[in-house]
C-alpha cells in the first residue's frame, strides 16, 4: 500500500472474508491488520477512503469487545489524516462517547481515545466547537475515574486545551472540576524501575495548571483549598498552598471575597504554629499574592475595598505580636506584615502607615540591646521593601513622613556598644542610603562621619568590615559625598600613620585604611581619586626600606586587586585602572629587580610581592575589550622584547630589561595573559612552577600549525635528557605536568605521547609519588592560569577523554607494577576517579571496583590509604553499586580499623562511616557486627582515631532505627 | 569528670527551670550517646545538677537504674525520639 502498488479499497476487499468472519477473534485480527496499516499510511488516503473507512469503523465500534482495541487504533490513524472532510470528526467522537465505555478498556487503549481527542482537538477545533457543552460533557464522562499516571497526564493537558481554547463549558463546570480536583492534593509515588519516567512533580504541575486555568473554578477550588490546607500531610499543604499562588495570578476580587476571611485564618495558623520553613515560605508567597491580586483590581466607588479590610484584618491580627520583641511570634507577624506589603505601593502604604511609627515607638521603649536589634530588623525589612518602587512622591510615602525619627534611630543604633546592633544599624543605612532623597545632604554628611568612624575606629573587625561594605554599597548613588569627604579622611589618616611609625595600633589601623579605600571604589570617578591616593602610598611604602615594608606594599596590592575587581564591569573605569596601575607597578617591579638584585634578604621578600601583584595586573586586563588590550599589549610587548621602558612613569633607570635573552619563548607572545605570565617568569627568583606555568599557557593559546609543532618537539627534546637523570628531575617533571595539562586540555594530538611518559614515570621509583600528584594537576581545575576565564583553549569533556584513554593504562600499569610503586598507581587511579564527572564514574565504576577492592587487601599501608581515600567519596557519591559489594567492603574496612598505622585506621573508620549512606536494607544485616567492631577503636589510644570511631558508630546506631 | 584509670565517667546536667519537663530525656540522651560514644569499660552516672530541679531525685533514680533505661530503648517511640536527639543533622 505504501508504494502505491495496492489500493486500500483492494486490501479490504483482500481481507473481506476475514472482517466478516463470524468469530470474534478471526474479525479482530482482521481489524487489526487494516488498522495497522492505516497507522503507517495515513497520510496517502484520498477523501472517499477516509469517508467510509470512519463509517466502517464507526459501525464495528458496535461489535464484539475483543474487537474494539484494534479500531480505536484505526480510528487514532484516520484522526491523523488531513483530508478528513468536516463533519466526520464530530461524528467519530459522538459514536465514541456513544458506543464505548472508556474507563473499563486496557490502559493502552484508554491512552488511544485520549489521543483521537487531542488529534481532533488540534486540527479540527472549530467542529468541536459546534458540538458545545456536549462535547465537554462527553469528555467528562470519558475521563471519569481514570486512574494510569500516563493517561492523566494526556487527559489534564486536555483539560486545560478545553478551558484555554474556550471550549463551551455550558452548565458542566461544576462536574469538570470535581473529575480532575478528585485527584487533588496528587499522592503518588511512581514505582522503582519506572520506565516511562513519570514523576509526581509532573502530574502536580499539569493538575494545578488546570486547576488554576480559569476563574470559574474559584467557588468550588477555594474551599478545597482551605480544607486541604489543615491536612497533616507536608505535602498536600504546600500543594495547596502552590496552587493558591498560581490561582491569585488570574482571579480576581470577586472570586476571592467570600473566601478571604478563612484564607487569611488559614494562613495565618500555618505560619504562628508551623516547624518546617518550607511551609512558611509558602505561606508567605501565597499571601504576597493574595494580596498582589487585591491590590491589581480596579476600585469602583460604591463597593468596599477589599484590600483594605483584608489589609485591616492582617494589621489587626499581627500588631499587638510587634510589640512584644521576646516573644516567639514577632517574626512570623513581621514576615506576615512585609509579604502582604511588598504587594503593591498601596498595600505598603497601608501597612506601614500603621506599622511604622509602632515600630519606632517600640525601639525607644525596649531599652535591651538585644530587643532593639529585633525592631531594628523589622524596621530594616519594611524599609527594604521601600525599594520596589522606587522614587515616591513626597507626601505619599510614609517613611518620607518619619525620616527624622528613622534617622535618630539608625544613628543611635550605630552608637550602641553592642555588636551586633551595630551590625543591623549599618544594614539599614545601606537601605536609607538607596531611598532616593531620604537622606538629606547634612544626613548624609552625618552618616559618612559613621561610616568613617566605624570602619576605622571600632575595635570589632565584624561591623569595620560591614561599615566598609557598606560605603561601598552607597558610594555608587552619592560619588561626590564620598570622594570629597570620605577619600580625603582616609589618605590623611594614611599620611599621619606614615610620620609616627611602628606602633602597632597604627599598623592595623593603615590596613583598615587601604581596605576602606578599596572598598568605596565603587564608582567610577571615585576610582579616580582613590587610585593615585593608593599608588602615592605604594610608592612612598617602597621608598623606606625596611622589611616590613614588603607585607605593606602586600596589603597595597591587595587593595589595588579589590579596585580591579570592582571596576572590572565598567569599560571605562577598567581602561582607566589599567593605565594607572600596570605601568606604575611594572615600573616599580623593573626598578626593584635593578636596585636589589643583589641583596639577598630582600629577594625572598619580593617573592611575596610578586605574587600580590600578578593578581592585580591579571584582573585589570582580563576585562579589558581587545581593542583597548592590543593597545596595551604594543606597550608591553616591546617593553619585554627590547626592554623599551619609556611608556612607563619616571623612566630614570637604564634600559638592561631583556628577560627573553634566551629566547625560547619568543614566537608566541601575542596574547596578553601569556605576557603576565611572562613578566613573572622573567624576575629571577621565581621557581620554575611559574615558568612551566608560563610555557603550559602559551603552548595552550598558541595556533595549531607547524611552528606550535616545532616548539613543543625543542621542549620535549630539552626535558627528556634531564628527566633520565641529574639534579633537575623534578623541574623536568614539572614542566612536563604543566605542558601534558595545556595538551590534555586542547586535545592536542601530542598529548597522548606525554601522558605516556607519565604514565612510565609512575614506576620511577623516585619521581613515582610526584607523579601521581602531578594527576591532581591535570585533571583538577587550576587556580591562577590555564582556566576558562584567562580564555584558554579548554575543550569540553576532556576529562572524561582523558580517563578512556589512560584508566585501562592505569590498571594494566598497577598489575604490573612491583610492591613499592604500585601505590603510585592507585594514587593516580584514585585522582583521576575522583575529578571525574559523577555520570560517567557510575557508569565505568563495576569494572573498576574489583581492582579497587583487591589493592585493600594489598599489606602495603601507602595503598591501603589511597585506595581508602578514593573509596569514601565513591561510597557517598554511587551507594548503588558499592551496595553489591557490601560483604567484602565491612569485612575489609573493620579489619582496617585495627591497622598499626594511625592513618590508616582513620581513613578505614571513615569508610565506615561513609557506609552509612547505603540503601538500609543492604546495611541492617551488618549493623550489630559493625556496632561491635566498632566499639574496639573507642578505645583507641589515638584522640583523632577515637573521634572518627564516635562519628562512625553513632551512625551506624541510628541505621534503620527509627528517628534518623 | 573523667577518670580513665578507674573507668568512670559522670556528668551532671541543669536543666532549664525547675519543672523542666524534657530533664528524663536529657539525660536519656546523654546517657545514650555516652553508651554509643564510650568503650565499654567506662562506668556511667548521668545525673542533675544538685538542686536544679523539682523532682531531681526521681530523675536521678530513673537515670540510674540500668533496666528502665534498657526498657526505655526498647520502646520504639521513646528510641525515635532520643535518635532524633542524637542525629547532629536534619
Amino acid at each position: 500500500v505504501k508504494d502505491g502498488s495496492w489500493t486500500v479499497l483492494q486490501l479490504v476487499e483482500a481481507l473481506g472474508s476475514c472482517l466478516e468472519n463470524t468469530d470474534p477473534r478471526t474479525r479482530g485480527r482482521g481489524i487489526q491488520l487494516l488498522s495497522q496499516v492505516l497507522l503507517q499510511c495515513y497520510s496517502l488516503l484520498q477523501a472517499k477512503e477516509v469517508l467510509h473507512l470512519v463509517l466502517f469503523y464507526e459501525n464495528r465500534l458496535q461489535d464484539h469487545h475483543l474487537v474494539i482495541p484494534s479500531v480505536l487504533q484505526g480510528l487514532r490513524a484516520l484522526s491523523m489524516c488531513e483530508v478528513l472532510s468536516p463533519g466526520l470528526a464530530v461524528s467519530v467522537l459522538k459514536a465514541i462517547f456513544q458506543e464505548v465505555h472508556v474507563q473499563s478498556l486496557m490502559q493502552l487503549d484508554r491512552h488511544t481515545v485520549y489521543s483521537i481527542i487531542t488529534n481532533f482537538m488540534g486540527t479540527r477545533e472549530e467542529e468541536l466547537k459546534g458540538l458545545g457543552a456536549d462535547f465537554t460533557f462527553g469528555f467528562i464522562q470519558v475521563m471519569d475515574g481514570e486512574k494510569d499516571p500516563r493517561n492523566l497526564l494526556v487527559a489534564f493537558q486536555i483539560v486545560r486545551d478545553l478551558i484555554a481554547k474556550n471550549y463551551a463549558l455550558g452548565p458542566f463546570v461544576e462536574e469538570l472540576f470535581e473529575v480532575t480536583s478528585c485527584y487533588f492534593p496528587i499522592d503518588f509515588t511512581p514505582p522503582p524501575n519506572d520506565p516511562h519516567g513519570i514523576q509526581r512533580e509532573d502530574l502536580i504541575l499539569s493538575l494545578r495548571a488546570v486547576l488554576s486555568s480559569t476563574p470559574q473554578f474559584a467557588e468550588f477550588l477555594l474551599p478545597l483549598l482551605i480544607e486541604k490546607m489543615d491536612s497533616d500531610l507536608q505535602s498536600a499543604k504546600l500543594d495547596s498552598l502552590q496552587t493558591l499562588t498560581a490561582c491569585c495570578a488570574i482571579y480576581g476580587q470577586k472570586e476571592l471575597q467570600e473566601f478571604l476571611p478563612s484564607l487569611w485564618s488559614s494562613l495565618r495558623r500555618e505560619v504562628f504554629q508551623t516547624a518546617s520553613e518550607k511551609v512558611e515560605t509558602e505561606c508567605l508567597t501565597a499571601l504576597h499574592a493574595l494580596s498582589v491580586c487585591l491590590s491589581r483590581s480596579v476600585l469602583s466607588s460604591d463597593t468596599e475595598d477589599l484590600l483594605d479590610s483584608f489589609l485591616s484584618n492582617i494589621l489587626q491580627d499581627c500588631r499587638h505580636h510587634l510589640c512584644e520583641p521576646d516573644m516567639k511570634l514577632v517574626w512570623p507577624s513581621a514576615k506576615l506584615l512585609q509579604a502582604a506589603a511588598g504587594a503593591s505601593l498601596r498595600a505598603y502604604h497601608c501597612i506601614t502607615r500603621s506599622v511604622l511609627p509602632l515600630l519606632l515607638e517600640q525601639y525607644i521603649k525596649h531599652p535591651q540591646s538585644s530587643q532593639r536589634r529585633t525592631i531594628l530588623e523589622m524596621l530594616l525589612g519594611f524599609l527594604e521593601l521601600q525599594q520596589k518602587w522606587g522614587h515616591v512622591e513626597e507626601d505619599e510615602s510614609t517613611p518620607l513622613s518619619l525620616q527624622d525619627r528613622v534617622c535618630s534611630v539608625v544613628f543611635a543604633a550605630l552608637m550602641d556598644p553592642s555588636v551586633q546592633l551595630q551590625l543591623v544599624g549599618i544594614r539599614a543605612l545601606t537601605v536609607l542610603g538607596s531611598l532616593q532623597g531620604f537622606l538629606s545632604p547634612s544626613d548624609l554628611e552625618l552618616v559618612v562621619d559613621h561610616l568613617i568612624r566605624l570602619a576605622l575606629h571600632e575595635e570589632d573587625s565584624q561591623s569595620s568590615e560591614a561599615a566598609m561594605e557598606a560605603a561601598g554599597s552607597l558610594a555608587p548613588i552619592y560619588p561626590k559625598v564620598f570622594s570629597g569627604r570620605m577619600v580625603p579622611r582616609l589618605e590623611e589618616e594614611l599620611q599621619s600613620g606614615q610620620e609616627e611609625e611602628s606602633s602597632r595600633d597604627h599598623c592595623s589601623r593603615q590596613q583598615r585604611c587601604l581596605q576602606a579605600l578599596a572598598a568605596v571604589s565603587t564608582h567610577t570617578s571615585i576610582v579616580r581619586e582613590t587610585v593615585p591616593v593608593l599608588l602615592q602610598h605604594l610608592r612612598t611604602v617602597q621608598k623606606g626600606s625596611e622589611a616590613k615594608n614588603a607585607q605593606d606594599v602586600v596589603s597595597v596590592c591587595q587593595s589595588l586587586h579589590r579596585v580591579a575587581l570592582q571596576c572590572q564591569q565598567d569599560v571605562e573605569g577598567c581602561w582607566y585602572y589599567h593605565q594607572t596601575v600596570v605601568p606604575c607597578l611594572l615600573a616599580m617591579a623593573v626598578a626593584m629587580q635593578e636596585s636589589t638584585y643583589p641583596l639577598l634578604g630582600k629577594a625572598l621578600l619580593e617573592e611575596e610581592v610578586l605574587a600580590a601583584m600578578v593578581p592585580v595586573i591579571s584582573a585589570a586586563t582580563t576585562h579589558l575589550s581587545p581593542e583597548l588590550a592590543a593597545q596595551s599589549a604594543s606597550h608591553m610587548v616591546p617593553l619585554f622584547l627590547d626592554g623599551e621602558v619609556s611608556f612607563l612613569p619616571q623612566n630614570s633607570f637604564p634600559c638592561s630589561f631583556q628577560p627573553f635573552e634566551a629566547g625560547e619563548c619568543l614566537e608566541a607572545q601575542r596574547r596578553l595573559v601569556a605576557l603576565l605570565m611572562a613578566f613573572v617568569c622573567s624576575l629571577p627568583h621565581n621557581v620554575t612552577t611559574t615558568a612551566a606555568k608560563c610555557f603550559a599557557g602559551l603552548v595552550n593559546k598558541h595556533p595549531e600549525g607547524q611552528q606550535l609543532d616545532e616548539i613543543l618537539q625543542l621542549a620535549v627534546n630539552r626535558m627528556e635528557p634531564s628527566l633520565v637523570e641529574g639534579p633537575r628531575r623534578t623541574q623536568a617533571l614539572t614542566l612536563l605536568l604543566w605542558v601534558t595539562k595545556a595538551l590534555v586540555l586542547r586535545y592536542h594530538p601530542l598529548s597522548s605521547h606525554l601522558t605516556d611518559k607519565l604514565l612510565g614515570l609512575l614506576g620511577d621509583s623516585e619521581l613515582g609519588p610526584a607523579v601521581a600528584d602531578g594527576f591532581f594537576l591535570l585533571m583538577a581545575e587550576s587556580p591562577d592560569v590555564l582556566h576558562k576565564g584567562c580564555h584558554a583553549n579548554v575543550r569540553i569533556m576532556f576529562r572524561q577523554r582523558f580517563f578512556t584513554d589512560n584508566v585501562p593504562k592505569l590498571v594494566q600499569g598497577f598489575h604490573g607494577a612491583g610492591p613499592g610503586v604500585k601505590a603510585n598507581y592507585l594514587k593516580a587511579l584514585s585522582h583521576v576517579l575522583n575529578h571525574l564527572p559523577k555520570p560517567v564514574l557510575v557508569t565505568e565504576l563495576p569494572t573498576l571496583l574489583s581492582l579497587l577492592l583487591e589493592a585493600l587487601s594489598c599489606s602495603d599501608r601507602v595503598v591501603q590509604l589511597s585506595t581508602l581515600s578514593c573509596l569514601q567519596p565513591l561510597l557517598l557519591e554511587a551507594p548503588q553499586i558499592m551496595s553489591l559489594h557490601i560483604d567484602t567492603l565491612v569485612t575489609k574496612f573493620l579489619s582496617l580499623t585495627s591497622s598499626p598505622t594511625m592513618a590508616v585506621r582513620i581513613a578505614a573508620l571513615r569508610c565506615a562511616h561513609a557506609l552509612t549512606s547505603l540503601p538500609v536494607t543492604v546495611l541492617l544485616p551488618y549493623k550489630a557486627r559493625v556496632i561491635r567492631a566498632l566499639a574496639k577503636p573507642l578505645d583507641d589510644k589515638k584522640r583523632l582515631v577515637r573521634k572518627e570511631a564516635v562519628a562512625a558508630r553513632g551512625e551506624w546506631f541510628l541505621v534503620g532505627s527509627p528517628g534518623r | 569528670q573523667v577518670n580513665d584509670a578507674e573507668s568512670t565517667v559522670a556528668v551532671e546536667f541543669t536543666p532549664t527551670i525547675p519543672h523542666c519537663s524534657m530533664a528524663t530525656l536529657i539525660g536519656l540522651s546523654i546517657k545514650v550517646k555516652l553508651i554509643r560514644s564510650l568503650p565499654e569499660r567506662f562506668k556511667l552516672d548521668v545525673h542533675i545538677t544538685p538542686g536544679t530541679h523539682a523532682s531531681e531525685h526521681a530523675v536521678n533514680k530513673q537515670l540510674a537504674d540500668k533496666e528502665r533505661v534498657a526498657a526505655a530503648l526498647e520502646n520504639s517511640h521513646l528510641l525515635e525520639v532520643v535518635n532524633q536527639c542524637l542525629s547532629a543533622r536534619s
